[in-house]
């Protein structure tokens, strides 16, 4: 063979060999913004950031889906090792403290966004007392809080417990409904609980447990706590709550939303990000509400909580993510996807105004009216650097002694040693 | 019959000529091609020096991706912090071990300063014993009936092995909505009147499930190769036995059982380092729960580095994995060369 | 007619080599067999059943095998057509009905025959039965909504070019190192294989923090190369050719080097043909390993536009609710193409394994 053409082919397949990576090309900025789906939001934002799009060609959003279990760990690995993504939509700021992209030289308006983002936030992303910056704005605000499925309690002929009843009076309405109901064909569960610490400190703090010391670390065992978790052990024990949301894994996070969504649970304790998932997959299969938080002796408190999209150091392209992100916030532009999401707004301004919600504005606001009866030691909780990591040690530990693998002290033990060690790290 | 018989075999014989050329055209002008490259190597380093040259792509791959990562790692076993770079981390020695090894009784995880470790060793060693023990009798049934004198052999064995192909996370996703409370199992239990059952929040159903459903996708790829083991047995030894008027019993233990040794400890060693590895697919069926019943030693450690960020510990954990797999890759060996012998 | 076929399928069940009868043990292995064919599929056929039911009987409780739809009517001054349903009334009489509208437990129907006589309220719980008419339909909402977040074939191409490139790959670099530690003698050589062979059983998931971070410093990460090369130089190819080689008599490659053949051209030209059946288990092994990754190629693509099909399935388990019915479809088109491809080569692959699988 020809030595030349040889050589020659040889030279075109390495340059084919070495444009295979996909890459962006061309004079367009390409950004890349880490989500994850709990109902309709992504589409939502696609289609808001098509517009975006089409207002700036210069510019291309590209939306990574990933599952929020992996979510927080991928973006770990990337921001470690200086591979973040432009942009993402998380729930744990505190992770990533020192990491993020400070967006104060980069949007139109600071002043807008230090109004309009409520201060706790604001500080969730801020890495120390001194750091100043804004790093990314709320993506929703949420509120825990219970469901129940009216349908069932008209079937049954169980009459609603009042606002004010306690934990123990609305399982027991619950229970009845679920006995008046269920046979062999079909089982309807009194209560259900979502798999996750965060869903147990409501229900706990309203029953008188301290988290909190003064010195910031954490105090496990108190009577509060341990009659919160005697009383969701005693669910599983007595057949009250499907096995499955809890026993069906060992380090996830678990909704018990299905079971809901299937008309076979009666109350479900979740929180406002659920409105929208139930909005489109109830429909008019049944009626259901929202309740306000059961009362213990110290109050009826949700948790706050919400999802927020931040900016990472990152990117090699700050201006173009300032863009972005200063349209995604525009008041216009955020009260739109509030209102198609059903998401509760973490915007202080449309707080204030109110979101023109397309559904469900009742139950939506049923979760807002809760907020101003949250308890200070739940914002505390929410916004504690080591408050995920407590919301895990509960999760985990609470599903071993259900499933039989440890008394309740000894679970109380673990979550206290497991927090001790956290700090213990933290400060040495 | 045999004339016509013997035409659709020739035209199938043409058939793969044909294919065999026009694939290996394409190859021979290729590797030609890179001839022009490497023979002036060659003459450069000499010719009993190609043997570096042909091992070093390999060697270069293996040594970055996999070697390296593999020493880190092992650095990783002796620091602590939460950072994921080297350099970010502080030495403490043999710190992490110590912890991992901090146990008032070993037979009690709830004694133990890192008790999920406990629980995932044991975890671990039951299924060892019971996935391996179910798979391999079950394999070797089936391969037993494929070998016999049966229509459709072909079919049968394509059926078995099919559920190999799938990967771990369709596999997990099949059984999991399978078993869920709701799920076809619980249907024709409560439709012939039976009670309900905890197929997976259940401890020890869930250990039987994850078990059943290894078994059932891994099955298949033991199963071909204790059959090629069985059809690789001379028949005249069976005719042999058989005059000596051997049962098919007797025969099955003094002429298949022995010969058969060899591929058992083939599948047997195999299956075990497999099933020491399990992760993946209980992953994503029960990620390990009910409580930790089903947590086994790859997730504890890929839980610990990635959901608690404890590389440390993660490390130390997968060292003491190494040394396990070390063990059984000895045993494999030695084994291997017995069984060479027999 | 029944006769003759009766006998054919008594002649087909009975016919053995030589003509036998068939045995108690024959009917026992073919009961075991058969048996085995539905353990085997039948997960698999319960899942693509199941992929074709809509979100809401999904969760019907006993689920039925094929997949139902719920019959409606479309009639004059109604936009939508109307759900049908049958009531069974307090009085015991039947009537089929169609739903215009029900909030909690008051329905209001209208009898399709007679769209003139007017609406009907119906208290559900005043009436002895509702059942929904339902007819077998499959539905493929599952599947068009699926694709409309899951990119189906842009996953399948991503799959499709890892799994062939890192199979290349493999099979070239696999190759040249097992001729290279089976046909040359030179320092180093030994200890080179021993150290490959020590970590044949090491599972990349308890490296992947250090493995990952190799690859950021190479500079891989949302980069298809990043899961093609590094599962390339796999220690279980290396043993699987390197053992098939050293059957392969040595004189045959002296007496090309006689003829001048360069080492190079012994390699291709000789070799790699000989090896050709050891190569087709690494082509099946290979194809299998990279088609299924999940763990690796999850951490190192991060830019949707490249994940593969594995990957891309994970990510569909949302964040704080669990879409089955998407799951399921998805799951389907995810098994299909290695289905496909093993329905066509069944014979080779299963053959291939058996005879040559492990030496």
């Amino acid at each position: 063979m020809n030595k030349r053409f040889a050589f020659a082919v040889l030279v075109i397949v390495a340059l084919i060999a070495m444009a295979l990576p996909i890459s962006a090309q061309g004079d367009v900025v390409e950004l890349h913004i880490t989500w994850y789906d709990d109902g309709t939001e992504g589409a939502v934002l696609r289609d808001l950031l098509d517009r975006f799009e089409a207002e700036h060609p210069n510019i291309k959003v590209v939306i990574d889906t990933v599952a929020y279990a992996d979510l927080h760990t991928l973006l770990q690995a990337q921001v470690e090792t200086g591979e973040a993504p432009d942009m993402a939509r998380i729930t744990f700021p505190a992770r990533f403290l020192g990491n993020y992209l400070d967006l104060t030289p980069y949007v139109a308006d600071p002043q807008y966004w230090l109004d309009n983002i409520p201060e706790a936030v604001l500080g969730s992303m801020q890495a120390d007392a001194e750091d100043t910056g804004i790093y990314g704005y709320p993506t929703q605000f949420t509120v825990t809080g219970p469901f129940i499925n009216v349908t069932l309690f008209e079937q049954a002929g169980v009459e609603i417990p009042a606002d004010d009843a306690t934990w123990e009076e609305w399982v027991a309405a619950a229970t009845a409904v679920s006995e008046a109901l269920s046979d062999s064909e079909t089982t309807i569960y009194p209560v259900a609980i979502d798999r996750t610490g965060h869903r147990f400190w409501g229900p706990s703090l309203s029953r008188c447990a301290t988290y909190i010391n003064e010195d910031g670390t954490f105090t496990v065992d108190t009577p509060g706590f341990r009659s919160t978790a005697e009383m969701i052990i005693g669910w599983h024990n007595d057949g009250l709550m499907p096995a499955d949301v809890w026993g069906g894994s060992a380090g996830n996070y678990v909704p018990a939303a299905p079971y809901f969504i299937g008309g076979q649970l009666v109350l479900y304790m979740s929180g406002s990000w659920q409105v929208g998932n139930f909005a489109t997959n109830i429909g008019d299969l049944f009626d259901w509400k929202v309740i306000p938080n059961p009362s213990g002796d110290c109050g009826a408190t949700g948790v706050p909580g919400g999802a927020l999209t931040v900016a990472f150091a990152d990117t090699e392209h700050p201006e173009e993510v300032g863009m972005v992100m200063d349209y995604l916030f525009s008041e216009d532009v955020i009260a739109e996807f509030y209102a198609r999401t059903l998401f509760l707004p973490g915007h202080l301004g449309l707080i204030e105004k109110g979101v023109a919600y397309e559904s469900n504005a009742e139950a939506l606001n049923a979760f807002a009216s809760m907020i101003p009866n949250l308890m200070p030691e739940a914002y505390a909780l929410q916004y504690h650097p080591k408050g995920p990591d407590l919301n895990t040690a509960i999760r985990d530990r609470l599903s071993q002694v259900i499933a039989g693998e440890m008394t309740l002290d000894e679970a109380i033990e673990r979550i206290q040693a497991d927090m001790d060690a956290l700090f213990a790290a933290a400060s040495s | 019959m045999t004339m016509r018989r013997a035409e659709p075999r020739r035209k199938k014989r043409r058939m793969n000529e044909l294919l065999e050329r026009a694939l290996f055209r394409p190859y021979a002008a290729l590797m030609t091609l890179v001839e022009v490259v490497i023979d002036p190597i060659q003459r450069l380093i000499g010719q009993r020096r190609m043997g570096y040259f042909f091992v070093l792509p390999n060697l270069l791959v293996f040594g970055i991706f996999i070697l390296f990562p593999m020493l880190l790692n092992f650095y990783y076993g002796f620091t602590a912090g939460n950072s994921i770079l080297p350099q970010n981390r502080e030495f403490v020695g043999t710190a992490n071990l110590e912890a991992l090894f901090n146990c008032t009784d070993f037979a009690n995880p709830n004694t133990c300063q890192h008790d999920r470790f406990w629980r995932a060793v044991g975890n671990t060693s039951g299924f060892v014993v019971f996935q391996v023990g179910i798979m391999v009798i079950f394999a070797l049934i089936t391969a037993l009936a494929l070998n016999r004198d049966i229509r459709a052999r072909g079919f049968f064995r394509g059926v078995f092995f099919y559920p190999v192909l799938l990967s771990p996370v369709v596999v997990a996703l099949i059984w999991k909505w399978m078993l869920q409370p709701e799920g076809i199992f619980n249907g024709v239990l409560v439709s012939t009147g039976l009670e309900r059952m905890d197929f997976l929040t259940d401890p020890t159903q869930a250990r039987l499930w994850v078990i059943i459903v290894s078994v059932w996708a891994q099955m298949g790829f033991h199963t071909l190769i204790l059959l090629a083991g069985l059809q690789s047995i001379p028949k005249e030894l069976y005719e042999a036995a058989w005059m000596d008027g051997a049962g098919a019993w007797r025969s099955f233990r003094s002429v298949t059982l022995p010969l058969l040794m060899p591929t058992m400890v083939v599948v047997l060693v195999l299956s075990l380092i497999r099933a020491v590895q399990v992760f993946d697919q209980v992953y994503v069926l029960t990620t390990g729960g009910p409580g930790t019943a089903t947590l086994y030693m790859v997730q504890y450690i890929f839980q610990t580095a990635f959901d608690r960020r404890d590389f440390g510990v993660a490390a130390a954990a997968s060292l003491v994995l190494a040394v396990v797999l070390l063990f059984l890759t000895l045993f494999q060996l030695r084994l291997g060369r017995t069984s060479e012998i027999a | 007619m029944a006769e003759q076929a009766l006998k054919g399928i008594r002649a087909f069940l009975l016919r053995r080599q030589g003509r036998k009868r068939l045995t108690a043990a024959d009917v026992v292995t073919y009961l075991y067999l058969l048996a085995g064919v539905g353990v085997m599929f039948g997960p698999v056929v319960w899942l693509v059943m199941s992929s074709f039911k809509s979100q809401a009987s999904l969760y019907n409780f006993p689920p039925t095998f094929f997949p139902y739809r719920q019959e409606t009517v479309t009639l004059p001054g109604y936009a939508e057509p109307l759900a049908l349903y049958d009531i069974t009334f307090a009085d015991g009489t039947t009537r089929r009905l169609a739903q215009v509208s029900r909030v909690g437990i008051a329905a209001r129907m209208i009898d399709p025959a007679d769209p003139e006589g007017g609406l009907l309220d119906v208290n559900l719980r005043e009436i002895q039965d509702r059942k929904p008419v339902q007819s077998v339909f499959f539905d493929t909402t599952n599947y068009s909504g699926g694709v409309e977040s899951f990119p189906f074939v842009n996953y399948l191409k991503n799959s499709v070019v890892v799994t062939v490139l890192a199979t290349l790959l493999t099979l070239l670099i696999n190759s040249m190192a097992a001729f290279g530690l089976s046909k040359y003698r030179y320092r180093g050589r030994d200890a080179i294989f021993l150290v490959m062979i020590s970590t044949l059983m090491v599972p990349i998931s308890v490296i992947l923090i250090p493995a990952f971070l190799v690859i950021t410093q190479v500079g891989w990460v949302n980069n298809l190369w990043g899961v093609i090369i590094p599962g390339a130089a796999t220690p279980t190819g290396v043993f699987l050719l390197r053992q098939y080689m050293l059957t392969l008599p040595d004189e045959l490659l002296e007496s090309a080097r006689i003829d001048g053949a360069s080492e190079w051209r012994i390699y291709w030209q000789i070799v790699l043909p000989l090896a050709a059946p050891a190569l087709a288990v690494l082509t099946i092994f290979s194809v299998m390993w990279r088609w299924n990754d999940f763990l690796w190629p999850l951490i190192v693509l991060n830019h949707s536009e490249l994940f593969t099909l594995q990957v891309g399935l994970n990510a569909f388990q949302g964040a704080l609710n669990v879409q089955w019915h998407y799951i399921l479809a998805m799951t389907v088109l995810t098994l299909l193409p290695i289905t496909i491809v093993f329905a066509l080569l069944q014979r080779y692959i299963t053959s291939g394994i058996a005879t040559t699988g492990m030496k």
